[in-house]
């Protein structure tokens, strides 16, 4: 459910929680059964450690999974836009998560879903 | 004569065919980039390109060669077909002049030429006259096909006995299409055969069987119909072809002429890309080469991958789970760019898939300038092993070097070529292309077969000479500035996809290995050799898929029970390593252990000789 | 009682057993393919979570040994075979026995941290192993560093080798967590100067007084734990280990110079464990440790009648469940011989 804003003529400063019913949750769900291993993420880092875009930019795969989980899709389409597709982080990864396709699968749903 | 009803649907069917195949053709050529037009122009008029191709169409599309080298009863039977067929036009052809006088006749004639004709002569030593000689080979030539149609029979049940475990599973048009040319020669043979039994006039073979059917059949009602039925085969046929397999005979023709004047797939799908998705004739010998088969993933291989593409059933699964390893390719008898197509579905699939590396316009910094500029990759960072032993060789060898991404870098750009997205591969390429240009060196020598592949391929580096490490160690040793001493080890080499299919470099490493192990041949190796699995071409397949295709690979690779397996490739090291099956080391590792330590000085490290360890517990 | 149990494999767990079995009146012959006992245990200088002498741990077990026990030392066991209702096993020098229960307490083996190669084990002289640090402090020897010069800052890796499908160990070892952090704050008490860094994904602190060691470790010693698993490690000019990881906690990459990397190996079966659960076909699983009839209620017993399991052969496991999974396991056998 989408919470209504009421416009009471001035500005409401937003909190920083997350609202998790507020959130919209389909980019999770398409995800989820485009790349089934988004579930086996236990945030552990690896990825993000090993990163060629780490280097330069502020892009954590770690980051982005939890955001996906978490409904914080906003400006998320910039984020992976970063990745380089190199593989590093599906090879240190101990979960075995797909993790080349989990962000061309994510990419692809936010494209598609804020167009 | 020359005219019956009946040759109606043979004719109107050859007709359509030609209309149809005419305009399609026509849109693809019109289609084409301008500068490939202009190429397949220019090959028209040269001598030398149209004798090559003359040549290929002779050597693959009518004998087979390749066909035959995989297998001679399966080259054999496509042989007998397509040459059988070729022949008996042409020779039907010329012996239809005999009875017209030189005349150019209707299509139809020489192909129902004994209705029209029953030339009852008996000749004296028959097939050294013209006559006799045509009576003789034409009914050799059917023979010469119908042997094969046999044989397609036989394979139906028996496909191991033609070296492949597993045939196309056709689709039900691609059936029908299947069996109207399987009848085709039959109908022409019980026709003429009926001819000959009631008029005398065929050869060896039609007069034979004619005087059997006689004393059986009431072959004045059956005669007829049976030439009705073998034009109406050919109708059929005529007029599925352009959209059965069978497309593939004129398609061919068309690619092999194409592909000679040095048109070849874009980056993205084009007019040869739809060509090549029909110059492929569905012979399923790639279904047995892929190692997809390992992981259950059957219906991912090149030959249901073309044919949904041309079908337009594309699926997504159909064209990321590829790992672009190239074992189809060559096996291809047609030489399809199956890789090529892959990405160009790839590039249509991901359009998706955003990119933005504007956090790459600040301009690179180079420390160093050398005469050699290592490269480790990405991947190569994972194997801090691999990366030791090259430092240790350039002390030791006392080279001027430097380790350009030492402490990381912009990813090669290979990967993301290879999951169709060109263009944001070529903001990395130029990121790249500036730093090692900067770094002003003769030579830049990359341990990763991935990204000495895209510096070949995408990478414009002037002067710089680029070399994969495998190759550099093996200069080094033959210029004498490394020594290698001979370990007492049993080895077996494995191609790595990228280096050996993908870059034709299958010797140096070897010569290097053999100096310092014996080295064991492996069933499928050099152009042959298998993928480990690991491979970044492959988007979707899972780990559990993965390990199934390395497990395969590694079962094949250790049939020697060699105590090492050395490899060229860092992505192809590590997946090995992981399947716990044998000692994996690069190249470049055991020529560190093996070289003769020259300038200790140089070299701050201590050597230890390594120890063996036995990865297989129990 | 007459009957005869043969013990394959005398660490912890052999011993305890023996112990129990031969007070309880059976007669007991205790196999080890070394030329001594105790296992692992011989290599460990202090335990947690009260960092208890380990040595002194063992020659207790040893102790509690009645001299009827036999042991044949240094004898590897190259067949075991079910044989009606008793067992032939068979060592490697030709010794032979018949026995009418047998218990495997073949324990476990440590991972091979070169399998790991991006953690650079084998490759740089300052990354070393939890059991290469274990054997340094009961050794006595000051800690170095590969120039002979104390480190100022050491860091221990969690989980290498276990929860790593990239090495087919699925399974947590159990046990590394709070070895790392007895180990962190022994190192402390050797160079209090010292900065010690553990870097993990989990902190499991489940056993009675763990969490109350990670508190003394956090508070007392100073000890800094940053959750992030290492992706590499690289080398610098003077050998210091250079570890790349993410603060996961903080959202950023971390880069941080060690002069020495402690790896926590996990738990692996042994390879006499898992060449004998080939042998003797019983149930294969995963993680490759044996699986008892029921983990829960009957933990000692296998699917072959006779045949019993203690010790970490069955699963990771601490010294305290290893003693408490022998005691158990003489008395099921004691149990299935009264029959």
């Amino acid at each position: 459910m989408i919470k209504k804003v009421i416009n009471f003529g001035y500005a409401v400063t937003p909190d920083r929680q997350i609202d998790f019913d507020a959130n919209i949750h389909d980019i999770c769900k398409i995800v989820a059964v485009a790349e089934p291993t988004l579930n086996l993420c236990i945030s552990c880092g690896s990825c993000a450690a090993t990163c060629s875009a780490a280097l330069f930019t502020d892009f954590s795969l770690r980051q982005v999974i939890l955001l996906v989980r978490r409904g914080e899709t906003k400006g998320l389409e910039k984020e992976i836009s970063k990745c380089m597709l190199c593989g590093k982080c599906q090879l240190v990864c101990p979960r075995n998560v797909s993790t080349r396709n989990l962000i061309i699968q994510i990419s692809k749903a936010l494209t598609t879903a804020r167009p | 004569m020359t005219f019956d009803l009946f040759v109606l649907p043979f004719f109107i069917g050859l007709l359509f065919m030609l209309a149809v195949l005419f305009i399609k053709y026509s849109r693809w050529i019109a289609m084409m980039k301008a500068s490939d037009r202009i190429k397949a122009g220019m090959a028209l008029f040269s001598i030398s390109c149209q004798l090559k191709t003359i040549r290929e169409i002779f050597m693959e599309s009518l004998l087979h060669r390749k066909m035959f080298k995989r297998n001679p009863l399966l080259g054999y039977m496509h042989m007998s077909f397509a040459f059988g067929w070729f022949l008996l036009i042409v020779m039907g052809n010329l012996e239809s002049r005999i009875y017209s006088g030189g005349h150019i006749n209707p299509p139809y004639y020489p192909i129902f030429l004994k209705f029209f004709i029953h030339d009852k002569r008996v000749l004296p030593f028959e097939i050294f006259t013209l006559p006799g000689f045509f009576r003789f080979t034409m009914d050799l030539l059917l023979l010469y096909v119908l042997s094969g149609l046999v044989l397609a029979l036989f394979k139906r049940t028996r496909s191991k006995c033609f070296g492949l475990k597993q045939t196309t599973n056709h689709k039900r048009f691609d059936r029908w299409a299947l069996t109207s040319l399987w009848l085709i020669f039959p109908m022409r043979l019980l026709a003429e055969s009926f001819t000959a039994g009631i008029y005398r006039g065929g050869g060896f073979l039609t007069n034979t069987l004619g005087s059997i059917f006689d004393l059986m059949l009431p072959l004045e009602y059956l005669t007829y119909p049976a030439w009705w039925a073998y034009s109406t085969m050919l109708g059929i046929f005529f007029v599925t072809l352009p959209w059965s397999r069978f497309m593939h005979i004129p398609t061919e023709i068309i690619l092999i002429f194409l592909r000679n004047a040095g048109i070849k797939q874009g980056k993205y799908p084009g007019s040869f890309s739809e060509i090549e998705l029909r110059s492929c004739p569905r012979c399923g010998v790639c279904i047995d080469v892929c190692q997809m088969n390992q992981a259950g993933l059957k219906g991912s291989t090149a030959v249901y991958f073309i044919r949904s593409l041309r079908d337009k059933e594309t699926n997504v699964q159909l064209s990321s789970n590829c790992m672009m390893c190239g074992r189809c390719l060559e096996a291809c008898p047609v030489g399809i760019d199956t890789l090529g197509l892959r990405v160009g579905a790839r590039s249509v699939d991901n359009k998706l898939v955003a990119s933005d590396f504007s956090y790459l316009l600040k301009k690179p910094v180079v420390e160093k300038t050398a005469e050699v500029v290592y490269f480790a990759g990405c991947m190569g960072h994972l194997t801090p092993g691999v990366i030791r032993a090259m430092l240790l060789i350039f002390k030791n060898a006392g080279i001027d070097y430097t380790f350009l991404d030492e402490e990381g870098s912009v990813c090669c750009g290979r990967p993301l070529k290879l999951a169709g997205l060109q263009e944001s591969a070529a903001k990395l390429v130029k990121e790249n292309t500036t730093k090692i240009l900067d770094t002003k060196a003769k030579i830049i020598v990359t341990s990763c077969p991935i990204c000495y592949k895209v510096f070949n391929s995408d990478y414009k580096l002037d002067e710089i000479e680029v070399m994969h490490h495998s190759v550099y160690i093996n200069n080094l040793v033959n210029d004498g500035k490394l020594v290698l001493r001979p370990m007492d080890l049993k080895a077996v080499y494995h191609d790595p996809c990228e280096l050996g299919r993908g870059s034709g470099i299958y010797d140096q490493p070897r010569n290097v290995l053999k100096q310092i192990a014996e080295v064991a041949d492996v069933t499928e190796e050099r152009v042959n050799s298998l993928c480990c699995g690991g491979s970044i071409g492959e988007i979707s397949m899972n780990a559990t898929q993965r390990n199934m295709i390395r497990d395969g690979a590694l079962e094949i690779l250790c049939v020697s029970q060699p105590e090492i397996l050395v490899t060229a490739c860092p992505l192809c090291k590590k997946t090995f390593d992981s399947g716990n099956a044998v000692l994996v080391k690069d190249i470049a590792e055991i020529v560190a252990e093996s070289m003769i330590l020259v300038n200790k000085d140089n070299i701050g490290v201590e050597m230890e000789t390594q120890k063996k360890v036995e990865y297989i517990s129990g | 009682m007459g009957k005869h149990i043969v013990v394959i494999g005398a660490g912890p767990a052999g011993l305890e057993t023996s112990a129990c079995l031969v007070k309880l009146g059976f007669n007991v012959t205790l196999v080890e393919k070394e030329e001594t006992t105790g296992g692992h245990l011989k290599k460990w200088h202090a335990l947690f979570p009260a960092l208890l002498s380990g040595h002194e741990a063992l020659e207790t077990i040893q102790k509690r040994l009645n001299s009827s026990v036999k042991i044949q030392s240094a004898t590897d066991i190259i067949s075991v075979e079910a044989v009606n209702d008793y067992f032939t096993v068979t060592g490697h020098n030709g010794w032979q026995a018949k026995a009418d229960a047998l218990i495997l307490t073949t324990g476990f083996q440590l991972f091979d941290a070169r399998r790991k190669e991006e953690y650079g084990y084998g490759i740089y002289e300052n990354v070393i192993t939890s059991a290469d640090l274990e054997e340094l402090f009961a050794s006595g020897k000051p800690m170095v560093n590969s120039h002979g010069n104390k480190p100022e800052r050491i860091g221990f890796v969690h989980c290498v080798g276990s929860r790593d499908e990239k090495v087919n160990n699925l399974h947590c070892s159990k046990v590394c967590c709070i070895t790392a952090v007895k180990q962190a704050i022994e190192v402390k008490q050797m160079l209090p100067d010292a900065e010690v860094f553990c870097f993990y994904m989990d902190l499991r602190m489940f056993g009675r007084h763990y969490e109350e060691l990670y508190k003394e470790a956090q508070e007392k010693y100073n000890i800094q734990f940053i959750r992030g698993r290492l992706s590499e490690s690289t080398e610098d000019q003077v050998g210091n280990i250079i570890v790349k990881v993410e603060d996961t906690l903080l959202g950023k990459p971390l880069r941080i110079k060690t002069g020495l990397l402690v790896l926590m190996v996990g738990m692996e079966p042994a390879a006499k464990t898992k060449s004998l659960i080939r042998q003797l076909g019983l149930k294969q699983v995963p993680d490759g440790f044996i699986q008892p009839v029921d983990e829960v209620l009957l933990s000692n017993g296998t699917e072959i009648p006779g045949l019993f399991v203690a010790g970490a052969c069955s699963g990771p496991k601490s010294l305290a469940d290893t003693i408490a999974d022998a005691r158990s396991a003489a008395m099921a056998v004691a149990d299935f011989l009264k029959k």
